[in-house]
């Protein structure tokens, strides 16, 4: 079956993208297909390339890097709240005029559309946030 | 942009608006699906109630200095997204009546929204 | 439907308004800081035995671990399961609700 992943909170601070990411990994093993994992509010903070987390913890960024490499994920990123957390792309952080870039391995920035896009093509869409 | 597929989209609001950004980046879900042709509806459920309450007051430079956004629920008829429903308890339990709302909505009770929940194929909560 | 409640009873009013809106036959996976509403000895324990005649209730196993509860501790007639079963759980409703 074809699913697509919502995930409303960022690394760390709630079990959402945890849950997420075993849901996601759970899937892929079952042999489903993962249409697109979005990630929207402070779950674009998932894609931050800055993050140096405990060493004897998981790194949940690079979970989902390898995640995504392993199985050519769709990792996205809103771009409107990627812009509100300062969540840049190359070509971001240019049209902005910022000095530095942040986005982590295997995640693209795009719009909202990609989210409603998920909705309608895939047969179901599960949503991990507070 | 639609592929001719359409499909049931229900957006779930439950939370206050200003407390959490939620209410703020559901509605700009909901404005962008608008170009998808979809069957939309919204439902305010719990404190979601207060994200559509009439007389908001704040501007980014007074107040609690940010801005409101309620007017922008008034741009949904605008897109043809008109399917806007109450929970009654919701709403009573908060001493609230249709009237103190900014959009035209309907009221349901907890079997009618029930009724309308089930029917939907795709369910976004923020 | 499948409904998922990942917030605990004593926190927020998920539960509480997922019980009183989702239809009857529906599914709820109880998962997160929701697995403390599946527990034996709460003030919630009522409640969620009574809605097992309405729905089918499961809890994800591994976050009951997490939080220091077994499965002897759970409401009898709840469904523990894992990852996977939360994939099937999601496969085999036609639409998943998060009660967040």
């Amino acid at each position: 079956m074809k699913l697509s992943v919502l995930v409303n909170e960022g690394p760390y601070q709630h079990q959402a993208s945890d849950s997420a990411y075993q849901f996601t990994k759970a899937a892929l093993e079952k042999g489903h297909e993962i249409f697109r994992v979005f990630f929207y509010h402070d779950g674009v903070n998932n894609a931050t390339r800055l993050t140096v987390p405990p060493q004897d913890d998981r790194h949940i960024v690079n979970r989902w890097s390898e995640l995504g490499k392993q199985y050519k994920l769709d990792l996205v990123v809103c771009i409107a709240a990627a812009q509100r957390r300062g969540l840049l792309d190359e070509n971001e952080a240019k049209r902005q005029g910022k000095d530095a870039n942040n986005i982590a391995e295997g995640f693209r920035i795009s719009g909202l559309g990609q989210l409603i896009e998920a909705g309608i093509q895939s047969e179901r869409l599960v949503v991990f946030g507070d | 942009m639609s592929d001719e597929v359409i499909k049931k989209f229900l957006y779930v609001n439950r939370k206050a608006p200003y407390g959490t950004i939620y209410a703020l980046e559901s509605l700009e879900v909901v404005l962008i699906s608008a170009a998808f042709d979809q069957d939309v509806s919204l439902a305010f459920i719990d404190d979601g109630v207060y994200e559509i309450k009439k007389g908001q007051n704040t501007t980014v430079n007074s107040g609690i200095g940010v801005k409101d956004f309620s007017k922008t629920y008034r741009a949904l008829e605008d897109y043809d997204i008109t399917k806007l429903y109450v929970d009654k308890k919701s709403m009573e339990e908060r001493g609230l009546t249709p009237d103190d709302f900014i959009v035209p909505i309907e009221v349901l009770d907890s079997a009618q929204m029930a009724e309308m929940m089930e029917q939907q194929d795709v369910v976004l909560s923020f | 439907m499948l409904h998922t409640i990942n917030k605990s009873p004593f926190e927020k009013n998920s539960l509480e308004s997922c019980l009183r809106l989702a239809s009857q036959g529906s599914t709820i996976l109880l998962f997160e800081d929701g697995v403390y509403a599946a527990l034996k000895g709460t003030r919630f324990e009522a409640t969620v035995a009574e809605a097992l005649k309405k729905y089918t209730i499961c809890v994800m196993q591994p976050d009951l671990e997490a939080r220091g509860m077994n499965t002897d501790k759970v409401i009898a007639g709840i469904k523990p399961v894992d990852y996977g079963g939360f994939v099937d759980l999601v496969v085999g409703n036609k639409t998943v609700q998060a009660w967040l």
